[in-house]
């Protein structure tokens, strides 16, 4: 792999990281920056695709299918993350189970410097709610997911990976 | 309108070994009807989704008939939740609305625009596979049956009275329940799945 290439997210990546974990479902609300994940993911006969309206719907359904006996995935922006603090709270965390939600880092800079107020919160609402995360930059750091997931089976909790590529990565 | 504890009733006779969930004041009186409580569980905890937690069930057991008692205000709250459901189709979900026009657990304030919606149409239109509105105790006895035997998602609104709650919630006494962990180990159990 060239130096270029691992400096990028490949979409690719978290696909192969989502079928190393078991995960059979992925729910979620597509965004401006992940038509090319999603492609990907409604291809991939191993797992089943839910579409849901609003991002507070895919912890909830996520408790339905994991009582089913599935290992399904969040998969949202982090606007919809704070939208959904409801749902984090009474659906996720109360339930206790393990369940990994990927977040798209809208608004994040390595720099540390944002104009977008997305990325200005998104770390205090997790802070807030005590809920650990794994920042992921590029394919380098593919295997912080299989961390996140591995975390959240040890302590039945959600556990966040952050998608740092915002705008780069999962576009064609 | 109709009582909801009737509603129940004539449910339970058509029942079989679906799973059930319920929502809201009117959804407290299954517990002391239904035959087959390792088949009920408890999927509250935010405001709303219970019926994303039961749709997500519905998914996960294709070869399960999974019957949502749902209110109307838990509805709006999450009323994209419509789409939602019809966009992914399960064939073995049943929706079954009981609307009292109001927040019966918070003192019988209306729901907007409480007596003006037709939650029916807003499923039919939504995508749902059928629709069904009921106001009269016979017609929903009559019809219940045949709709459980329909294929899904079927969604079933029926006008009920409300049963006002009214005291603050440190002063309401409470019937003992099993709590949402416990259905959830139960309703595992039931159908053989480990954790």
């Amino acid at each position: 792999m060239t130096q270029q290439q691992a400096q990028i997210l490949r979409p690719e990546t978290l696909i192969e990281e989502f079928k190393k974990n078991g995960v059979t479902h992925i729910i979620t609300i597509p965004d401006s920056e992940t038509n090319y994940l999603y492609e990907l993911m409604v291809n991939e006969p191993s797992l089943d695709i839910i579409p849901v309206s609003r991002e507070g719907e895919s912890m909830s359904t996520a408790l339905g299918l994991n009582i089913a006996g599935k290992v399904p995935v969040c998969l949202i922006q982090n606007t919809g993350m704070l939208e959904s603090g409801d749902s984090i709270r009474g659906m996720a965390l109360n339930a206790g189970f393990p369940l990994v939600m990927v977040v798209g880092y809208r608004g994040w800079t390595r720099h540390g410097v944002t104009p977008d107020t997305a990325a200005t919160y998104t770390e205090p609402f997790l802070h807030a709610f005590g809920i650990n995360y794994y920042l992921v930059e590029q394919d380098e750091d593919g295997d912080r997911i299989s961390a996140a997931f591995a975390e959240a089976r040890e302590t039945r909790r959600p556990v966040v990976v952050l998608v740092g590529d915002e705008y780069h990565g999962f576009n064609r | 309108m109709i009582e909801a504890v009737d509603v129940f009733n004539a449910f339970q006779d058509h029942r079989g070994d679906a799973i059930v969930t319920t929502t809201g004041r009117a959804g407290r009186h299954w517990k002391n009807i239904s035959t087959n409580p390792n088949r009920d569980v408890a999927l509250g905890g935010a405001m709303g989704h219970t019926a994303s937690a039961t749709f997500g069930l519905a998914v996960g057991l294709p070869d399960e008939k999974v019957v949502l008692f749902d209110a109307e205000g838990s509805l709006l709250m999450n009323l994209g939740v419509l789409a939602t459901i019809s966009g992914k189709k399960p064939k073995n979900f049943y929706h079954i609305l009981l609307d009292n026009e109001s927040y019966a657990t918070t003192g019988g304030q209306p729901v907007p625009n409480a007596e003006g919606i037709n939650y029916a149409g807003m499923a039919r239109e939504a995508g749902y596979a059928s629709t069904h509105e009921f106001n009269d105790l016979e017609d929903f006895v009559t019809n219940i049956g045949s709709i459980l035997d329909e294929t899904g998602p079927v969604f079933v609104s029926v006008k009920i009275f409300a049963e006002v709650e009214n005291a603050p919630i440190a002063l309401r006494v409470r019937e003992p329940a099993r709590s949402r962990d416990e259905t959830i180990r139960d309703l595992r159990a039931e159908l053989g799945i480990s954790e």
